[in-house]
């Protein structure tokens, strides 16, 4: 202990303690401050872009799962769509083979009913025709048979057997 | 990392041994002589000196030859005198400064008469008036160097991050040392809201300490970190930053410990206020003994290769020395940390919050 106190220098002491807080002092300044605010900056850069990549990775997910729902929306419309369009096609099919039927329908009627009509017709006219050719017959069967006056007795009797028959 | 210091090691062991070999190798004139010129020379190495001498030697016409250069004198004695190391010659001769004489008995400035005379005591202590010595010794130039070397390098460093925020250059080595100060030893020890106001401090004193001790691993036989007055400066600093940064509640817990009754209380006081006291203390102590007795123990074991002078001894204790270097090396950055985690400690107490389970 003697030989400590006997050593000690109260000049280097005094040098120790000048350098030492001038040497602390000019190093915060111009060499532990920029470099602690340096270093935090960077660690505080890592950090906001590790936070803003897990954001970007969560959006990414979050996009993804957006995507295959409009997907599988715009599937589940598309065979909606297809469907219905297959549901109009038969439709109109249908339908159009119902109105081209009843159309033939009525057309076969009209034309059964005209074939009809024009069968009343050509038999209205056939009798007329037939009646006058049958008047025009007998009245010249009538005209020479009646010339000969035997003739006409004969038929008078013949006609009056047939009535009498009766 | 690893691999750098056991380079360096190596470069600086054989530096060690060249340099003395030349301190060594000028007087075969007896083992005993050897031993205790051994002796001799590691007590001169512990001491501070007023040159920058980096080796001596002699001559062959006798004629001491020294290497390095002297350093300015700076002494207060009814006055500033200031004046160039060289006057003294080594202690060889006696300085005259406007009429008054000075000369040096064992590396201290005493003043003196024209002839030099120094007058012993019974305890071999020198009885003459010791001025007031300010002198930029060998380790007052040391620990401005550092300082400059430190300044430059660190001031440097951060230029660098204006233009990037990657550390570049020796930024890439010095970096993950700094997170390390301020993520293993000041955040958890102060917490993280005050850790910011210490950080100078102990980054600071972790690099001066490191540095400065890996310095007296070199062969320039600088010593710095053994000078009680140094660690003294270093503790005291601790001391007064942990006493004027303390809050309410250290101060409570010092006179008035809270959850023991009173009279512990009363006696508790004084033991926790002079507790203050001896961890700076402690800080002091355990930095100048480490370095001081690694020191001693490796320039004993380097001596001995003089003294076994077979190629047995002096290979063993040659090995010997190595490992201790190695050893050393660890010391040097073991007991910078320890500095800087005490530190933190302490302060982490003086500004801890109130907690009730105490």
């Amino acid at each position: 202990m003697e030989k400590l106190i006997n050593e000690f220098s109260i000049g280097l002491f005094f040098w120790q303690l000048v350098l030492f807080i001038g040497l602390v002092l000019l190093l915060r300044k111009f060499a532990w401050k920029p470099i602690l605010d340096a270093v935090e900056k960077r660690e505080d850069g890592i950090k906001d872009a590790l936070d803003s990549a897990e954001k970007a990775k969560l959006e990414m997910t979050n996009l993804q799962a957006d995507n295959e729902k409009l997907l599988k929306e715009a599937r589940a419309e598309r065979e909606t769509m297809l469907k219905e369009a297959r549901d109009i096609k038969n439709k109109m099919i249908e339908d159009a083979k119902g109105e081209a039927q009843e159309q033939a329908n009525k057309m076969i009627e009209q034309a059964q009913a005209a074939i009809e009509s024009e069968k009343k017709s050509a038999m209205a006219e056939l009798k007329n025709h037939v009646a006058g050719l049958s008047l025009d017959i007998a009245e010249k069967v009538v005209r020479t048979e009646l010339s000969n006056k035997d003739k006409q007795l004969e038929l008078v009797e013949s006609l009056l057997a047939e009535k009498t028959s009766k | 990392m690893q691999n750098i210091i056991s380079r360096k090691t190596i470069c600086l062991l054989f530096l060690m041994v060249t340099t003395f070999s030349f301190a060594k190798e000028e007087k075969h004139e007896g083992e005993g002589d050897i031993k205790t010129e051994i002796k001799e020379y590691i007590n001169h190495h512990l001491l501070d000196s007023h040159d920058f001498s980096l080796y001596s030697y002699t001559t062959d016409s006798g004629e001491h030859k020294y290497v390095g250069f002297p350093l300015p004198v700076i002494l207060w004695d009814n006055g500033l005198k200031v004046f160039s190391s060289s006057k003294f010659h080594h202690g060889e001769s006696v300085a005259e400064v406007n009429g008054d004489y000075y000369t040096l008995y064992h590396n201290k400035i005493y003043k003196t008469d024209a002839q030099g005379s120094i007058d012993l005591d019974d305890h071999h202590h020198p009885t003459n008036t010791k001025p007031l010595d300010f002198s930029v010794t060998k380790n007052v130039f040391t620990i401005f160097l550092v300082g400059l070397l430190m300044f430059v390098m660190f001031s440097r460093m951060a230029k660098k991050y204006k233009t990037g925020s990657l550390p570049r250059g020796m930024g890439r080595f010095l970096e993950p040392i700094i997170l390390y100060i301020r993520d293993d030893i000041a955040v958890p020890n102060i917490g993280v809201k005050k850790y910011k106001r210490y950080m100078p401090y102990l980054l600071t004193v972790f690099f001066f300490i490191w540095i400065i001790n890996l310095l007296g691993l070199t062969p320039l036989g600088v010593n710095v970190t053994n000078n009680i007055a140094v660690t003294l400066a270093l503790a005291l600093i601790t001391y007064f930053l942990t006493t004027f940064t303390a809050n309410k509640n250290y101060w409570g817990h010092i006179f008035w410990m809270p959850g023991v009754p009173t009279p512990m209380k009363i006696i508790l006081a004084p033991i926790e206020l002079l507790g203050t006291i001896i961890k700076p203390f402690s800080l002091m102590i355990r930095l100048y003994a480490n370095i001081t007795a690694g020191h001693i123990v490796l320039m004993s074991i380097i001596g001995l290769m003089f003294i076994f002078k077979n190629w047995l001894g002096s290979s063993l204790s040659f090995g010997l020395a190595f490992a201790l270097s190695l050893l050393e090396l660890l010391v040097a950055a073991l007991q910078a940390y320890i500095f800087t985690m005490l530190s933190a400690l302490y302060f982490g107490m003086a500004v801890e919050e109130h907690h009730d389970e105490h």
